[in-house]
């Protein structure tokens, strides 16, 4: 792929690569995922806002080519708020992490998809603490290990699409690195989704998550994730047993009828008018 | 609207309300709090009436954010809190610093710190709106202290945000924000709005934080064509982080120039028998408007007395307090809380003079009689 492959038109990467990313990382491999996602649907590049926080998927809206807001830690789906309200055209990205998403940010996220706004949330989920090197966040599984977990994590940890689901969102789905194609899809269908899309990608940190938990190659944690997702399709049809220890990975929830917030507050406004 | 003809007897915080919809302020992000409440519920009333958007958002980091992310997108927007809230809105004003974006937060100022007295009256957020957020940082603060004035400062405080492009706090007081007095709106043209520059450089030449002469950049708003990057990191003329020790020089420098460079034009204060005064108080918010009535009643005691009020807190006018103290004998510095301002007055003063507070830090307006008590302490220090 040389620069002359469409999608380089959607990267700044005369300005800004390499990236900060470490070999083997999930998040570039996501990152052009949604940036295939946006050129199918062919969106004007000037109507597209990519906002993240904190930590290491929070880098990624410095290398797009869209109008790009790296905000504070845990807060970027309320930065994004603000934008969609002034400027509802506008379709809204937000990447953030786990502990970026859920654990300061935690807030922010249930109200956003409470609100059902338009929003598309894409959640990567590495199960760890990158940036600052290598904590346990609230997606750490029990008994994995972390800097600041060294006996192993006693948590138990947060099941994203049942909370995405239970606050209000009106797009859940959870895909993962090694399903690419899938991934690629159910990104899509999240942009094009009116209302609050919540994307769990469950993605690989061998340098951190892996080293501590004995998967030192980035080879190793695809092969888990290819081990530990089951589609929801074959879920459907196993037993609660067969499906211990697995992630579900599929579109959970498609509700294109939940009042949509920007849309609702519209009406408000007209009403008024009158 | 109250008008020359119908004037109104109008609160604070609805004079507020009114001087963000004149400055033309089209989304507000917000977060119950008392004594600024009704600030928030002004304009969840107002603003869908004319297009704008009002939320109320799950926290006060919440409010500011969105608050910010609606200034990227091009509207003037704002938030009204106090104490909790403006503490755990410093993050964002850092923010909202470094990423150079206009946003007004007003703090409505109560008993602190932590809940401390949630229904009375205090100024002791003063050197918070200073200095709260962490890191190096110039912040612009108004103060008014009659409703007329509330109007008034809002509408500069939009404007100075605009220009600057910087966060811009309006610092009012629980007995102002819920005061009721004569309000006039004033007559539409004769208020003066000011807007954010915006690029006429095509795209391919742009830099958001080009440097310029007067460390102001062009702003074009996100969906105006011009993309770009904003990021908390320090960063270059383009938007992008970086690391290069000239380049962060340069980039904290931008940020103080921008302020102090501009710093005489929004400085904002008023004299009052000040020519011949050989006393004087320095005052700003509600703690002014007893001063004023202790500059008179010393007057009928033949002490020569003068008041000093600032509506311009940040950047402190420190050359002002300068001039004026070479002329005076003693100054008080009247406010409610243990001494904030009088340390900046201590560090103005270029020769050594009494200078002596007047405070009162227990959720009461500050009388009159209480400054003139310590008129006559820094009076009888300089007879020693």
């Amino acid at each position: 792929m040389g620069p002359k492959s469409p999608i380089y038109d959607y990267l700044r990467y005369k300005k800004k690569f390499p990236t900060v990313w470490c070999p083997g990382c999930g998040i570039g491999t996501i990152m052009g995922a949604i940036i295939r996602a946006v050129m199918s649907l062919g969106y004007d590049k000037n109507d597209v806002v990519m906002v993240s926080g904190i930590g290491c998927s929070s880098r990624m809206p410095a290398y797009v080519d869209f109008n790009t807001l790296h905000t504070t830690h845990g807060r970027a789906i309320a930065f994004a708020t603000g934008i969609k309200l002034a400027k509802p055209h506008l379709k809204l990205i937000v990447v953030t992490g786990d502990g970026d998403g859920l654990a300061i940010g935690g807030n922010h996220f249930i109200h956003a998809a409470r609100r059902n706004i338009d929003i598309t949330h894409i959640l990567i989920n590495n199960s760890i603490y990158g940036m600052t090197g290598g904590q346990y966040s609230p997606t750490t599984p029990r008994r994995a290990f972390a800097y600041t977990a060294p006996y192993g994590n006693i948590e138990p940890d947060f099941d994203v699409v049942e909370l995405g689901i239970a606050a209000g969102a009106s797009f859940v789905a959870r895909t993962a690195v090694y399903h690419i194609i899938q991934m690629g899809k159910i990104i899509e269908k999240a942009l094009k989704h009116k209302g609050y899309s919540l994307v769990d990608v469950i993605s690989q940190c061998p340098v951190l998550y892996g080293r501590l938990n004995k998967m030192r190659s980035p080879v190793e944690m695809l092969l888990w994730q290819k081990e530990h997702t089951v589609d929801i399709k074959v879920a459907a049809k196993k037993s609660p047993e067969e499906l211990e220890g697995k992630y579900i990975v599929g579109i959970f929830k498609d509700d294109p009828d939940m009042p949509e917030y920007v849309s609702e507050y519209q009406k408000l406004i007209d009403s008024l008018k009158e | 609207m109250p008008n020359k003809e119908r004037p109104a007897l109008v609160q604070g915080n609805i004079a507020c309300g009114y001087g963000a919809l004149a400055a033309g302020c089209s989304f507000f992000g917000g977060y119950p709090i008392t004594p600024s409440t009704e600030i928030a519920e002004f304009m969840a009333r107002e603003l869908p009436k004319r297009g704008g958007k009002f939320i109320q958002m799950e926290d006060e980091m919440g409010s500011l954010a969105a608050v910010i992310g609606a200034s990227i997108a091009g509207a003037k927007a704002m938030t009204a809190t106090s104490g909790p809230g403006f503490s755990l809105m410093q993050e964002h004003i850092g923010f909202a610093y470094i990423t150079e974006t206009p946003i007004v937060v007003v703090n409505v100022m109560r008993g602190g710190p932590s809940t401390g007295l949630p229904t009375m009256t205090s100024q002791s957020d003063t050197l918070q709106a200073g200095f709260g957020t962490h890191g190096d940082y110039y912040a612009v603060a108004f103060a008014p202290s009659s409703v007329q004035e509330v109007f008034e400062y809002t509408v500069k405080a939009f404007n100075a945000a605009e220009f600057l492009q910087t966060p811009v706090v309006l610092l009012m007081d629980e007995t102002l924000a819920h005061m009721r007095e004569k309000f006039i709106y004033p007559p539409t043209d004769s208020i003066e709005v000011i807007n954010r520059k915006k690029p006429e450089t095509p795209f391919a030449w742009f830099k958001r934080f080009e440097m310029t002469p007067d460390c102001i950049s062009d702003f074009p708003a996100f969906g105006d064509g011009y993309r770009y990057h904003i990021t908390g990191l320090v960063h270059d003329p383009m938007g992008f982080p970086t690391a290069v020790s000239s380049e962060i020089v340069k980039s904290a420098e931008k940020l103080r120039d921008k302020i102090l460079i501009h710093k005489d034009r929004f400085t904002y204060y008023e004299k009052f028998m000040t020519d011949d005064a050989i006393w004087l108080i320095i005052a700003f918010g509600t703690a002014a408007r007893s001063a004023k009535q202790a500059v008179i009643e010393a007057r009928h005691h033949r002490m020569k007395v003068g008041l000093l009020q600032l509506y311009t807190i940040w950047p402190f006018p420190d050359e002002l307090i300068a001039e004026l103290s070479r002329n005076v004998e003693g100054i008080v510095v009247a406010e409610m809380n243990m001494g904030q301002l009088i340390r900046e007055v201590k560090k103005a003063c270029p020769r050594k003079l009494p200078i002596l507070g007047a405070n009162r830090y227990d959720g009461v307006l500050i009388t009159p009689d209480e400054i003139i008590h310590s008129l006559k302490a820094v009076h009888g220090s300089k007879e020693k």
